[in-house]
């Protein structure tokens, strides 16, 4: 995804005098491109993000469209006053784009986590937010990203997603796309467990269950049409985030369904409300905390929909 | 406008009123009517809870109509106490929360530094604003990138919102500090509009700050240097009073 990001950026600028980037020093070797080709157009601003997000802002009121790329962590919540002051409330088109989506830093610890960036970025007015879930999201999302006024908080892994659509597949900002159709349930799911939630639900058709995949890769504005129309069908939904399980996709969904009327029935999969307090890379985490797997009994629940 | 909204910040307003008036009226390359010219100078009130004083400024310079100044905090009115960019022109940044300007200003500058525009950033800060870590970020950069358009103006009054600034964080040395930093400084009495004027004139190789040293309350006896006029709203007598003092009919 963070190559998709960055090629995708590196040839918009050729044409697009307005791109400009922004680090408070992080995205060695992967930044290089673009900084020795438009070397007037990308700062290292130092270990300083507050100052990061503000000299974007400075940026943006004189026409430039600022990327501030870090690890997610440290370019949202370091800075989260100015990113509501300078981005949400002037309503500037600065991008925010953090790496690191849930734990992909995983055995690095939750300093580098990214639980709770969804939830405070999608309760910024103005702000939209994405969460890619391969690298032909990212690349659609980056890609419409040139021109979409106000600003952006753009949530990516790191390197090496495996594409789960196919190319050419049409991504729009609050538009989301669905994978597999499914008629018993449906898994949502949002950023980097896109390839997940296509492991899961593989496995769950190899049971014999008719489970259909959508990729949310928009949070704000969420894709409400889509998930009231597996409601209206009566199809119990599930949804998936590498997030805390407050706040994110999970709670998106439940808000948009709780207002609905509609009696399906629904479980968040994600991260509980804790800091893991045990070491392990991305997928050991994924596991020990139960949000990779939907069990049994929950399944069993989630097809009596409807039914006592 | 105080008076009438029973909002405050009276005290901060007078003490930066001088530094706002010298700006706007003898040193800044500005068109009223053409507030979006991309080549003109810009200046960001950092210490947006002085809102008043630029709002008065930029009435009376021709912005928008002085009839405006009624609405300030007032129900359904335009002119918020903390600044908000959009609802009235000339008024370049929201802001409101301390800190965040000089970086604001930086970004100005360089935007316009890429993009070949004219046009210097001057920015205001409070002294009390230089205790926060994100102003030396700002600082710290500028220097780096020796952006000689960024003017930082501090408004030295000496006092900030609970009691007296050196007394909370030492800021004796501020002058040496910014040195430190590779900026210019000026230091003025920031009362005097004439040496105001002087100092927005000199153009050093990169940044530059002037430390304007200034009187919380400036020109009404009963608030001068008094901490409470940070906070407190003069009723119809003290304003009368005040009015009298400052030798004008206006607000």
């Amino acid at each position: 995804m963070r190559k998709a990001f960055v090629s995708a950026l590196t040839e918009r600028a050729a044409t697009d005098e307005k791109v400009f980037v922004i680090t408070p020093d992080m995205g060695y070797s992967v930044l290089d491109d673009f900084a020795q080709r438009y070397p007037r157009r990308y700062l290292n601003c130092g270990v300083a993000e507050q100052n990061s997000i503000g000299v974007a802002g400075g940026l943006a009121l004189t026409g430039m469209v600022p990327y501030v790329y870090s690890i997610i962590p440290f370019v949202t919540m370091r800075c989260f006053e100015q990113v509501r002051v300078h981005a949400a409330w002037m309503n500037l088109p600065i991008r925010i784009v953090g790496i690191g989506a849930g734990f992909t830093y995983g055995t690095q610890g939750a300093s580098h986590f990214a639980l709770e960036d969804m939830a405070i970025m999608r309760a910024l007015p103005n702000m939209t937010v994405c969460a890619p879930g391969d690298p032909i999201e990212a690349r659609g999302i980056i890609e419409e990203s040139f021109e979409r006024p106000g600003p952006m908080y753009i949530r990516l892994g790191k390197s090496g997603e495996p594409n789960v659509h196919a190319p050419g597949t049409e991504v729009r900002i609050g538009k989301a796309i669905t994978v597999i159709d499914g008629k018993d349930m449906v898994l949502i799911t949002t950023s980097n467990t896109l390839m997940l939630g296509f492991e899961m639900v593989t496995a769950l058709r190899g049971k014999g269950v008719d489970a259909g995949l959508v990729s949310m890769h928009t949070i704000k504005p969420l894709d409400v049409e889509k998930v009231l129309s597996i409601a209206r069908k009566g199809i119990p939904i599930v949804t998936l985030e590498e997030h805390s399980i407050i706040g994110g996709l999970g709670s998106a969904v439940a808000e948009v369904l709780a207002e609905s009327g509609s009696s399906i029935r629904f479980k968040r999969l994600g991260v509980p409300d804790e800091y893991p307090s045990i070491v392990g890379d991305q997928r050991f985490l994924r596991s020990k905390l139960g949000m990779d797997t939907i069990d049994d009994a929950t399944l069993r629940w989630l097809m009596n929909n409807g039914q006592k | 406008m105080v008076n009438r909204s029973g909002t405050s910040h009276v005290g901060s307003c007078l003490s930066a009123a001088d530094i706002i008036y010298t700006l706007y009226f003898r040193s800044m390359n500005v068109d009223p009517h053409r507030p979006d010219d991309p080549d003109r100078d810009i200046f960001i009130l950092s210490k947006a809870h002085s809102s008043v004083a630029l709002y008065s400024t930029l009435a009376e310079r021709g912005f928008f109509p002085t009839s405006l100044l009624e609405t300030y905090s007032q129900n359904g009115g335009s002119l918020t106490g903390h600044l908000e960019k959009g609802p009235v022109p000339g008024v370049e940044a929201s802001g409101g929360s301390l800190g965040m300007g000089l970086s604001l200003g930086l970004g100005i500058a360089l935007g316009k530094r890429v993009q070949g525009r004219k046009g210097r950033v001057f920015v205001l800060l409070s002294d009390g604003e230089c205790e926060e870590g994100s102003t030396w970020e700002a600082i710290m950069l500028a220097s780096t990138l020796k952006m000689d358009s960024l003017v930082a103006v501090v408004d030295t009054n000496g006092l900030q919102a609970c009691g007296r600034t050196n007394s909370i964080i030492d800021q004796r040395n501020s002058a040496e500090r910014w040195r430190s930093m590779n900026w210019s400084v000026s230091e003025v009495d920031g009362h005097d509009v004439d040496a105001l004027e002087m100092a927005f004139k000199e153009r050093p190789n990169g940044p530059h700050v002037v430390l304007a040293h200034t009187v919380k309350g400036k020109g009404v006896s009963y608030m001068e240097d008094r901490l409470e006029w940070h906070y407190k709203v003069p009723n119809d007598e003290q304003m009368a009073i005040a009015l009298k003092e400052l030798g004008r009919g206006k607000e």
